[in-house]
C-alpha cells in the first residue's frame, strides 16, 4: 500500500490496517441500520396489509411534489458526495471543500423542503394525536399511516441532519487543516453513510407517496 | 494452592503493568486500555448484580408465606420488573462480553488493543448512562410492567417511570452495539500473524457470534422501545388495539431481540467452558471445528425461534408450528457442544480446581435448562406451562446455571491474569459448591411448582405450594452466601493473594504467554502463532522435557 | 472540468437514478393492480443497486464487506419472513 508510511493509531500495525478496520466498522454500522429501519418497515407492511384502503386514502393526502423533489435532491446529493470522495482520494483540496459543502447544502435543502411539508401537513390536521382529522371511514387507520409516516421520515431526517453536520464539519476541515487532507478515509466513510441514508429514502418514497395514486 | 515449588520466587518489586500505569481517577475514567475498561465494567456490573439480587431476595422472602404480607402487590410487581431489567440488561448481557471479552479478546488474538479503543470507552459511558437512567427510574418510584414491557399495558395503562427505564435500556443498547462492532472488527482485522480462524480460541468464536447478535438484534430493540415510548408520550400508536394497532407486533419486535439476547448470555459462557475443560483435562478439545460451527449456528438459529414466547398469544397457530419446529432445531448445535465437552473429558487427566468446578456445574445445569426448554418449545405442553414457575426455573437454569456459572468460572480462571494474584483456593471451591447447591435448591422446586400450576408474577399463592416455596427461599439464602463469598476472597486476594506468575494453570493460549498482570501494550514482543489451539499434548511433552533437564 | 471515466460514471448514475425516479412516479399513475407496489419496490431495488455499485463502489470492496452487507439484509429478511408468517396466516381456519 502506498499509504503505509502514514501516521496510524498505536493499536494498529500500519495505516492500511487502520483504514480497512475503519471501513469495515462503517459497513457493520450500516448493517445495524438496516435492522433499525427494517423494524419500522416491518410495522408499515403489517398495517398496510391489514388496512389497504385506509393506507391508499392516506397516501393520496401526502404531498407528492414535495416528496419527488426531495428524492431528486437526495439523489443529486449522493452524486456530489461521490465526487467529493473522488476529490479526497486525489487530494484536490478546493474540489473537496466545494463538493462537501455542496452536499451539505443539498442536505439542508432536503430538510427545509421536508420542514415545509410537515408544516403543511400539520396545518391540514394530519399530525396524529388529538388534533388529527381525516375523512371517515378511514380516520383511525389513516392516523396509523401518518404515525408511521412521521416516524419513519422523522428518523430518516434525523439521520440526514447528523450527516449534514458531519459533512459540513468535514468541508470546513478540508478547507482549513492540512492533516485532514492527508487521510481520505474519513470522507469515504461519510460518503458510505450518506449513500445509505439515500437508499433508505429510495424505499420510503414509494411506500409513502405512491400508494394507489392511480385511483 | 496452585503455586508450585518449581516456580521461581516472585520479585516483590512490581513490573510495569496496566494496573500501575497511572493511579489517578482520571487515568481510569479516561482510559482507552481494553483491560482497564474491562475492569470498569466488572465493577459496574457487580454493583448491578447486587441491586438485582436484592430485588430477588425481597421476592423470595415475600413468597415464604402463601398470603405474603411483606410487600404490597404493587411493590412486588416493581420488584420483579427491577430484578428482570437490571439482571438482563445491566448484568447478564454485558457480563462476559464486556468484562472478560474486553480483557481477553486483544490478548487472545495477540493484539495491542481493540480496533477502536475510544469507542470502547464510549460504550462504557453509554452503559453507565443507561444504568443511571434505569436506577433513577427505580428510585423515583419504580416500574411495574415486567421486564418485557408488553403493550398496551406499558404504553397506555402502567403508572410509574416506564420512559426513564426504557430510555436506560435504549442508551445502554447503543453501548452494546458499539461493543459488538468493536469486537467484530478487532477479531477480523487484528489477529497476530499465523492466528488463522481455526486456530482461534473457542472463546473468541463465541464472542464473535455474540457480537454479531448484539449488532443485528439490538437496533430492533431500540426502535421497539422508541415506538412504545412514543405511544406512551403522545397517545398515538401502533400497539394499541383500541386504535387499530396490534400488540403482537410489539411482541414480535421485542422477542426478535430478546430471544437472541438469551444467546448473548449463554454463548460466551460456552466459550469460557470450552477454555476450561481442555485446560483442566490436559487434553486438546474434542471436535474443535464442530464446536466452532455449532457456535455460529446457535447464533443464527437463535434468530429463528422468537415466536415460541408467543404460543398462547393470539399468534397464528401456523406461525406457532413453524416456531416450534425451529425451536427444536436449536437443540442440535447445543447438544453437539455438550457432547464435545464430555468427549474432551474422556480419558483426560482431570483436576478439580475452582474454574473446573464451575465448568462442571455449567454442563449439568445447562443441560437441564436446555432439555426443559424443549418441553416449552412443544406447542401443547407450553399451553399448560406458559407463565408458570416452570418457565422461571427453565430460564434461570440457562441464565444463572449457565451464564452466571460460566462468568464465575471465567472470572476464577483469568483472575490471576487480570490481577496477578491467586485467590484462596479452598474458599473458592467452597463457594463454587455452595452456589451449585444453593442454585439447585432454589430453582429445582420451581420446576415442580410450575408443573403443578403455580403462575409467575403473583405475590400470593395457594397454601399447598408452600413447602416447595420455602425450600426455594432457603436455597436462595444459600445462593446469596455463595455469591457473597467470592466478593470477599477475591477482594482479599488483591492485597494478600500470592503472586500468580504468568501461567498458573499451565494453560495454552496467547494470554498466558505474557506476564500477569499484562503490560499496557499486552506483549513485550509481538506474538506469532505457529500451532493449533489447546495443544496440551505438545505442552505436556515440553513440560516433562523441561523437568528432565532440570533434574 | 476534465472528463475522466469516473466523472462520466457518476453523471451517468445520477441521470439513471433521476430517470428511475420519473419512472416510478409515472408507474404509480397507471393501474397495475397488485403490481403497482411490486413495480415501485423493484425500481427502488434497482436504484439501490446503482447506488451500491457506482457510488458506494461495492465491487471494489473486500469480500468480507459483501458478507457484512448481505448479513444485514439476510437478518432483516428473517425478521420480515417469520413475522409475516404470523400476520399473513392469522386469519386462516
Amino acid at each position: 500500500m502506498p499509504d503505509s508510511t502514514l501516521a496510524h493509531a498505536p493499536q494498529f500495525d500500519d495505516a492500511s490496517q487502520q483504514r480497512e478496520s475503519a471501513t469495515f466498522g462503517m459497513w457493520i454500522f450500516l448493517a445495524t441500520e438496516i435492522l433499525f429501519f427494517g423494524a419500522m418497515f416491518l410495522g408499515y407492511t403489517a398495517y398496510r396489509l391489514a388496512y389497504p384502503a385506509a393506507f391508499a386514502a392516506a397516501s393520496r393526502h401526502t404531498l407528492l411534489a414535495f416528496g419527488a423533489t426531495n428524492t431528486a435532491v437526495l439523489l443529486i446529493s449522493s452524486a456530489t458526495m461521490a465526487f467529493a470522495v473522488r476529490a479526497a482520494r486525489e487530494k484536490r483540496r478546493t474540489a473537496l471543500t466545494v463538493r462537501l459543502l455542496l452536499t451539505a447544502a443539498l442536505g439542508v435543502l432536503f430538510l427545509c423542503i421536508k420542514g415545509f411539508e410537515y408544516a403543511r401537513e400539520i396545518s391540514e390536521h394530519l399530525l396524529p394525536g388529538a388534533s388529527f382529522q381525516f375523512d371517515q371511514p378511514y380516520a383511525s387507520h389513516a392516523e396509523m399511516f401518518f404515525y408511521l409516516y412521521f416516524l419513519m421520515t422523522g428518523v430518516h431526517a434525523l439521520h440526514v441532519t447528523i450527516g449534514v453536520v458531519l459533512i459540513a464539519i468535514s468541508g470546513f476541515r478540508a478547507w482549513r487543516t492540512d492533516a485532514f487532507m492527508r487521510n481520505d478515509t474519513a470522507v469515504d466513510l461519510l460518503g458510505l453513510y450518506w449513500h445509505f441514508v439515500d437508499i433508505i429514502w429510495v424505499f420510503l418514497f414509494p411506500l409513502i407517496y405512491l400508494v394507489e395514486r392511480h385511483s | 494452592m496452585n503455586t508450585e515449588t518449581r516456580e521461581l520466587p516472585m520479585t516483590l518489586e512490581p513490573r510495569a503493568n496496566y494496573l500501575n500505569d497511572g493511579h489517578s481517577i482520571r487515568s481510569w475514567l479516561l482510559t482507552t486500555d481494553h483491560k482497564r475498561i474491562g475492569l470498569l465494567y466488572m465493577v459496574s456490573i457487580t454493583l448491578f448484580f447486587f441491586v438485582g439480587g436484592a430485588a430477588a431476595a425481597m421476592m423470595r422472602l415475600e413468597l415464604l408465606r402463601p398470603q405474603g404480607g411483606l410487600v404490597t402487590s404493587a411493590l412486588y410487581n416493581k420488584l420483579f420488573t427491577m430484578h428482570g431489567v437490571i439482571m438482563v440488561w445491566f448484568f447478564l448481557i454485558p457480563s462476559i462480553p464486556t468484562v472478560l471479552g474486553n480483557f481477553l479478546v486483544p490478548l487472545m488474538i495477540g493484539a495491542r488493543d481493540v480496533a477502536f479503543p475510544r469507542l470502547n470507552l464510549v460504550s462504557w459511558y453509554l452503559f453507565i448512562a443507561g444504568g443511571a437512567s434505569a436506577l433513577w427510574a427505580i428510585i423515583a418510584g419504580g416500574v411495574d410492567t415486567g421486564w418485557t414491557f408488553y403493550t398496551p399495558y406499558s404504553s397506555t395503562y402502567a403508572n410509574g417511570h416506564v420512559l426513564a427505564m426504557a430510555a436506560g435500556i435504549f442508551i445502554a443498547g447503543f453501548g452494546s452495539i458499539a461493543t459488538g462492532l468493536n469486537f467484530i472488527v478487532t477479531i477480523h482485522k487484528m489477529r497476530a500473524p499465523g492466528l488463522t480462524w481455526f486456530r482461534l480460541p473457542l472463546f473468541i468464536w463465541t464472542i464473535y457470534t455474540t457480537s454479531l447478535i448484539l449488532v443485528l438484534a439490538t437496533p430492533v430493540l431500540a426502535i421497539t422501545l422508541t415506538l412504545m415510548a412514543l405511544e406512551r408520550l403522545f397517545g398515538v400508536g401502533i400497539f394499541n388495539p383500541a386504535m387499530g394497532g396490534d400488540p403482537l407486533l410489539f411482541q414480535h419486535l421485542f422477542w426478535f431481540y430478546s430471544h437472541p439476547a438469551v444467546y448473548i448470555m449463554i454463548l460466551p459462557s460456552m466459550g469460557v467452558v470450552s477454555e476450561l475443560i481442555p485446560c483442566f483435562s490436559r487434553k486438546s478439545i474434542f471436535g474443535y471445528n464442530f464446536i466452532a460451527y455449532a457456535t455460529i449456528s446457535i447464533g443464527v438459529f437463535g434468530f429463528l425461534v422468537w415466536g415460541h414466547h408467543m404460543f398462547v398469544s393470539s399468534q397464528s397457530v401456523y406461525a406457532g408450528m413453524i416456531f416450534s419446529i425451529l425451536s427444536f432445531l436449536v437443540s442440535i448445535p447445543s447438544a453437539i457442544k455438550v457432547f464435545n465437552w464430555t468427549a474432551t473429558l474422556y480419558k483426560g487427566s482431570i483436576t478439580f480446581q475452582t474454574p473446573m468446578l464451575y465448568a462442571f456445574g455449567f454442563i449439568g445445569l445447562f443441560t437441564i435448562g436446555g432439555l426443559t426448554g424443549l418441553f416449552l418449545a412443544a406447542l401443547a405442553v407450553d399451553v399448560h406451562l406458559h407463565d408458570t414457575y416452570f418457565v422461571i426455573a427453565h430460564f434461570h437454569y440457562i441464565m444463572v446455571g449457565g451464564a452466571v456459572m460460566g462468568y464465575l468460572g471465567g472470572l476464577h480462571f483469568w483472575w490471576p491474569k487480570i490481577t496477578g494474584r491467586l485467590y484462596c483456593e479452598w474458599l473458592a471451591k467452597l463457594a463454587a459448591v455452595t452456589i451449585f447447591a444453593g442454585f439447585n435448591l432454589t430453582f429445582f422446586p420451581q420446576f415442580i411448582l410450575g408443573f403443578m400450576g403455580m403462575p409467575r408474577r403473583y405475590p400470593v399463592y395457594a397454601p399447598e405450594f408452600q413447602v416447595l416455596n420455602v425450600l426455594s427461599t432457603a436455597g436462595a439464602s444459600i445462593l446469596a452466601i455463595g455469591y457473597l463469598l467470592p466478593l470477599a476472597y477475591l477482594l482479599w486476594s488483591l492485597r494478600y493473594g500470592k503472586p500468580a506468575g504468568a501461567n498458573p494453570w499451565k494453560a495454552t493460549g496467547l494470554e498466558w504467554k505474557t506476564s500477569s498482570p499484562p503490560p499496557r501494550d499486552n506483549f513485550a514482543n509481538a506474538p506469532v502463532v505457529t500451532e493449533e489451539p489447546y495443544n496440551y499434548d505438545a505442552q505436556a511433552a515440553e513440560l516433562s522435557l523441561e523437568e528432565n533437564s532440570h533434574a | 472540468m476534465n472528463r475522466e471515466p469516473a466523472t462520466n460514471r457518476f453523471l451517468f448514475t445520477a441521470g439513471a437514478l433521476l430517470g428511475l425516479l420519473a419512472l416510478t412516479v409515472g408507474a404509480a399513475y397507471v393501474n397495475l393492480g397488485p403490481f403497482n407496489t411490486i413495480a415501485a419496490l423493484t425500481i427502488s431495488a434497482a436504484k439501490t443497486v446503482l447506488i451500491l455499485v457506482f457510488f458506494m463502489e461495492i465491487r471494489e470492496r473486500s469480500p468480507v464487506i459483501w458478507v457484512a452487507l448481505a448479513t444485514g439484509f439476510f437478518f432483516f429478511g428473517i425478521m420480515f419472513a417469520l413475522a409475516m408468517s404470523d400476520f399473513l396466516t392469522r386469519g386462516w381456519k
